[in-house]
C-alpha cells in the first residue's frame, strides 16, 4: 500500500478503511468511533487530560463541552494523533490509534480548527494541498458541500471573511473524504450568522453519515447541534449523556460549570 | 608596500581605538570599557593565534597539525552556535554535522580540483573562512526554523491534519527560513568590490601580490563562502525540522522562553 508506514498489516487497514468511507453502512455502527481507556496526556505535575475513560459513538454529533483549559481540545486531538497519550489507550473504530499509520488516519479523520487556517495562495491552491491535481469540477462540488460558490476558486484565500475562510477549511478537509470530522471550537472566531451556517452545515454532514465530534464551551450551541454531550472539567470527564441531561441531575462540578456558563451568556 | 607594520605601527593604530572611545564618551554611550576590553582581547587572542600558527605553518611540520587545527575550529564554531541558539533543541551535534559536511564539500572542491595546493598555508585560512562565515547564517537559520514552525503552528498542524507527512507540512516554512538565512550572503556576494574590498584580497595586495592574482583568490574565496553557507544552513534547517517532529508526524515545538 503506497505511503503506508505503520506496524499494522495493510490488509487490516483495507478492511477498516475502504477508500470512500463516509457512509455509516460501511462502518460497524456498534463499534465506538473513539474509545478512550484510562488516558493521561501531559507530564507529571502538568496533566492536561487525567485518567479519562469514555466512548464516543459513531453516529450523530457528540459535543465535548467544558470551561477553557478543561482538556477538551487535547482529548479531541488524540483522535487524529496530533496529540499522543502518555498513558492509556485510544482506539479509533476498534483499532489502537498507536498501531495505525498516522497519515492514513488523518485522511480518514478530518479536523477543523478553532481559527480558520487558510494557506497562502488561492482557494484552488488551498484545496490542492489536500488533494493535488483535483479538477475544478470536483473542487466546485466540494465547495458546494460547504455552501460556497465555485467562483471562489481564484480568490486569495487569506482575503476571505472569517466565515468563508472557515468553510474553505472545511471544504479542504472534506476533499480527503473523511468518515469522521473533529471540530475544535470551529465557530469561536465567527460572527453569529457564520456560526449558525457552519452548525447547519455540520448537522447536514452528520445526517448524511459523517461522524462528528464537536468541542465547544458554548452551551447554547451544544443544545442546538449535539445528540450527546461529554462534559470535561479540569482534565477529567465528569458527565456523559444527552444534552438535556445537563439540566437535570447533573453532578455538582457540572452544575457549577453550567451556572458560570449561564452567567457568561 | 610593506607587509609588516612592526610593533610601532601597531601601537600607532591604537589611536583609532582612542577615536572610538572618545566618540563613546562624547555621546555618553557607556561603551568605553567594552571597547577597550574588546581591543585588548583581540590583540591578545590574535597574538596567541599568531604564535600557534607560526608553529603549525612551519614547512617541516606534519599536516596532521593543520587538520587538528581545522577540527578544533569546527568544534569551537559548533559550540558558539549552541551558545547563540540555546532555544533550539540539540543544536550542537547538528552544527557539528553541518560544518563537517560543508568542510568536506568545500575542501574537496578546493583541493580535489587543485584550485589551491593542499598545504597548511592554504588549508587553515580556507577552513577558517568557511567556518567563520557560516556561523552567523547557521544561528540565523536554526532560530528562524524554530520561530517559523512555532509562529505558524496552526498552519503546520492544519497541513498535518490533512494527512501530509511532516517534511511536506514544514516545507513552505523551511523555505522561508532558508531564504532568510541565504539572502544576506547572496547580497554580500553581489556587493563585493562595489561597496567594500574584502579581507583576503586586501591582505594579498598589502603583501605585494598582483591585484588581478589577488582578485582571482578573492573570487574563489567568495564562492567558497557561498557554497559553505548554503551547505551549512540546509543541513541545519533540515536537522532542526526533524527534531521538531516526532516519528508519527506530530509537531513538538518547545514553548517560547519566558522573557528575562
Amino acid at each position: 500500500m503506497s505511503g503506508f508506514r505503520g506496524s499494522v498489516r495493510p490488509g487490516r487497514l483495507r478492511r477498516t478503511w475502504p477508500r470512500r468511507c463516509n457512509h455509516p453502512a460501511v462502518t460497524t455502527a456498534e463499534v465506538p468511533l473513539l474509545d478512550f481507556a484510562q488516558v493521561w496526556v501531559g507530564t507529571e505535575g502538568a496533566w492536561r487530560v487525567r485518567d479519562v475513560t469514555v466512548e464516543i459513538p459513531a453516529s450523530g454529533v457528540t459535543a465535548i463541552v467544558g470551561p477553557s483549559g478543561a482538556g477538551k481540545s487535547t482529548l479531541l486531538r488524540l483522535g487524529n494523533r496530533l496529540a499522543a497519550p502518555a498513558r492509556g489507550r485510544v482506539r479509533y473504530r476498534g483499532d489502537d490509534v498507536a498501531d495505525l499509520d498516522p497519515l492514513r488516519l488523518r485522511r480518514a479523520v478530518g479536523m477543523v480548527f478553532q481559527r480558520p487556517t487558510p494557506f497562502a495562495g488561492t482557494v484552488r491552491e488551498n484545496l490542492h494541498v489536500a488533494e493535488p491535481g483535483t479538477s475544478d469540477d470536483e473542487l466546485a462540488e466540494v465547495l458546494s458541500q460547504a455552501e460556497l460558490p465555485a467562483d471562489l476558486l481564484d480568490r486569495p484565500a487569506t482575503e476571505l471573511s472569517g466565515g468563508e475562510a472557515q468553510r474553505v477549511c472545511l471544504a479542504r478537509t472534506l476533499l480527503t473524504r473523511p468518515g469522521t470530522l473533529l471540530m475544535d471550537e470551529p465557530t469561536s472566531s465567527l460572527d453569529p450568522g457564520a456560526r449558525l451556517a457552519l452548525e447547519q452545515l455540520t448537522r447536514g454532514l452528520s445526517r448524511r453519515g459523517t461522524s462528528v465530534v464537536w468541542v465547544s464551551h458554548d452551551l447554547a450551541q451544544v443544545r442546538r447541534i449535539a445528540d450527546r454531550v461529554v462534559v470535561m472539567i479540569d482534565g477529567t470527564v465528569v458527565h456523559v449523556g444527552a444534552p438535556d441531561s445537563l439540566a437535570h441531575g447533573a453532578p455538582e462540578p457540572v452544575r457549577k460549570f453550567l451556572e458560570e456558563a449561564a452567567g457568561a451568556e | 608596500m610593506p607587509n609588516d607594520i612592526g610593533w610601532v605601527g601597531l601601537a600607532a593604530s591604537v589611536v583609532l581605538v582612542a577615536v572610538a572611545v572618545a566618540l563613546s564618551v562624547a555621546r555618553h554611550l557607556g561603551l568605553e570599557g567594552s571597547m577597550l576590553w574588546a581591543a585588548s582581547r583581540a590583540l591578545a587572542q590574535l597574538l596567541l593565534v599568531g604564535v600557534a600558527l607560526e608553529f603549525v605553518l612551519d614547512v617541516d611540520r606534519s599536516m596532521a597539525w593543520s587538520w587538528a587545527w581545522v577540527l578544533a575550529m569546527i568544534f569551537l564554531a559548533a559550540d558558539t552556535v549552541r551558545r547563540r541558539a540555546r532555544e533550539v533543541p540539540r543544536i550542537y551535534p547538528l552544527a557539528l554535522t553541518a560544518f563537517g559536511a560543508a568542510g568536506v564539500v568545500t575542501m574537496s572542491v578546493l583541493f580535489g580540483l587543485s584550485v589551491f595546493p593542499l598545504e597548511a598555508r592554504t588549508l587553515i585560512p580556507m577552513a577558517g573562512m568557511m567556518v567563520g562565515n557560516s556561523m552567523t547564517s547557521t544561528v540565523l537559520v536554526a532560530r528562524r526554523v524554530l520561530e517559523e514552525l512555532r509562529d505558524k503552528r496552526d498552519e503546520v498542524e492544519a497541513r498535518l491534519a490533512l494527512g501530509l507527512p511532516s517534511r511536506d507540512a514544514a516545507r513552505p516554512y523551511l523555505r522561508a527560513a532558508l531564504r532568510t538565512a541565504l539572502i544576506p550572503q547572496i547580497e554580500s556576494t553581489k556587493a563585493v568590490g562595489l561597496v567594500f574590498l574584502p579581507g583576503a584580497m586586501t591582505g594579498l595586495i598589502l603583501a605585494g601580490t598582483d591585484p588581478i592574482d589577488a582578485v582571482r583568490v578573492q573570487v574563489a574565496v567568495m564562492y567558497l563562502v557561498l557554497g559553505s553557507v548554503a551547505t551549512t544552513v540546509t543541513v541545519v534547517a533540515l536537522g532542526v525540522q526533524r527534531r521538531l517532529f516526532t516519528r508519527d508526524h506530530r509537531l513538538v515545538v518547545p514553548p517560547r522562553p519566558a522573557p528575562g
